[in-house]
């Protein structure tokens, strides 16, 4: 696949099996808790306004990474739960599922966590969440007229992204 | 001893795009002479090439990151090599040696034995103040304070002035964990 700036992004996008909307919304938050990106494709039922469902929504991550951090049974090291993290410190937690709706979740290092909610039976969806960082990183990252830590608002990214979720199984 | 990265620099530097050597190394000379004549203070350009370095590596680590696909680095001396072997492989196409570590393991010494920005230039004597890669000490710090590591990182030995090697000095000041950014009232 060629983008304009012509590098190859890796890893390759799965092949598309179905047309359609697979995924429900999509969140992009990066480490200081702000919303870069809220896509959403199919959701019908709104609850909070979307400030609110925002930090609702990053809120209930951190949460999670922490509480799974210390849960961890092959860890040795464990602080008291609410301790903040070391980079390096700790598990990662990769999904989980209702029996409406599947959240997948992956973080860089970073600190840019990309969230994507679709519908139960998806299957893993780890290999797409990195295609996804690799998209922000052409199409937001190398953008220079981008500030960093600020809402994104690129056509090109969004429409891209877009065509990417309709092929996602 | 820090365990092996898992993709080695020379396989992402193989499928990155790229671009001439030659390019590269006089756009970065045009550079900083635009800016020698625009501040006339060695010092001011000094600060003004780290900045720009900095700026460069807020953005830098994540294509670093995403092109790499290095797991966390448990300590220091993995982040010291991966930056090393990898990032330096990845993005100027030469390896760095760490050495040089402290007793705690938070200061080490990254060296360049070939460094792309330095072909064809000589310091005048006007310059003598410069430190002509300082670029790459912003790149350095700014993508370390990305994942989370405030550093100091600094030239010690420079060819332009007279030493025998590129020896850049890389100093953990503090870890900085993620906290729970909004405030509890909300």
């Amino acid at each position: 696949m060629q983008f304009f700036g012509g590098s190859e992004i890796s890893p390759s996008p799965p092949v598309p099996t179905a047309s359609g909307n697979n995924a429900h919304m999509m969140y992009i938050f990066n480490r200081n808790g702000v919303c870069l990106l809220y896509r959403e494709w199919n959701r019908p039922l709104r609850t909070l306004d979307s400030n609110q469902d925002h930090k609702l929504m990053f809120g209930l991550l951190f949460s999670l990474k922490s509480l799974t951090a210390k849960m961890d049974p092959s860890s040795t090291e464990k602080g008291n739960l609410g301790v903040p993290q070391l980079p390096g410190q700790g598990c990662s937690f990769h999904s989980f599922r209702t029996n409406t709706y599947k959240l997948s979740f992956m973080e860089s290092p970073s600190g840019i966590k990309i969230i994507l909610v679709t519908h139960p039976n998806a299957s893993d969806l780890k290999e797409s969440l990195k295609y996804i960082y690799n998209l922000y990183v052409e199409y937001v990252v190398k953008n220079p007229l981008y500030t960093p830590g600020t809402p994104i608002r690129s056509e090109l990214f969004n429409t891209t992204l877009d065509q990417y979720v309709r092929g996602l199984g | 001893m820090a365990p092996a990265v898992p993709r080695s620099g020379d396989a992402i530097f193989a499928n990155v795009e790229r671009v001439n050597a030659e390019l590269f190394t006089l756009t970065y000379g045009a550079i900083v002479r635009q800016l020698l004549t625009d501040l006339e203070e060695v010092e001011e350009v000094n600060k003004q090439l780290d900045q720009m370095g900095y700026n460069i590596g807020i953005r830098l680590i994540d294509e670093f990151l995403a092109k790499s696909n290095v797991t966390r680095c448990v300590d220091f001396r993995e982040t010291a090599e991966v930056i090393a072997k990898v990032g330096f492989k990845m993005f100027l196409g030469v390896t760095a040696s760490v050495t040089n570590w402290d007793t705690e393991g938070t200061c080490c010494s990254l060296i360049l034995d070939d460094n792309p920005l330095v072909d064809f230039v000589e310091l005048p004597d006007t310059c003598q103040g410069l430190y002509y890669c300082n670029i790459l000490s912003g790149v350095v710090r700014g993508a370390l304070e990305m994942v989370s590591m405030k550093t100091k990182v600094t030239w010690v030995r420079d060819m332009l002035r007279g030493d025998d090697a590129f020896e850049l000095q890389v100093k953990l000041l503090k870890q900085v964990p993620e906290e729970y950014p909004y405030k509890d009232d909300e």
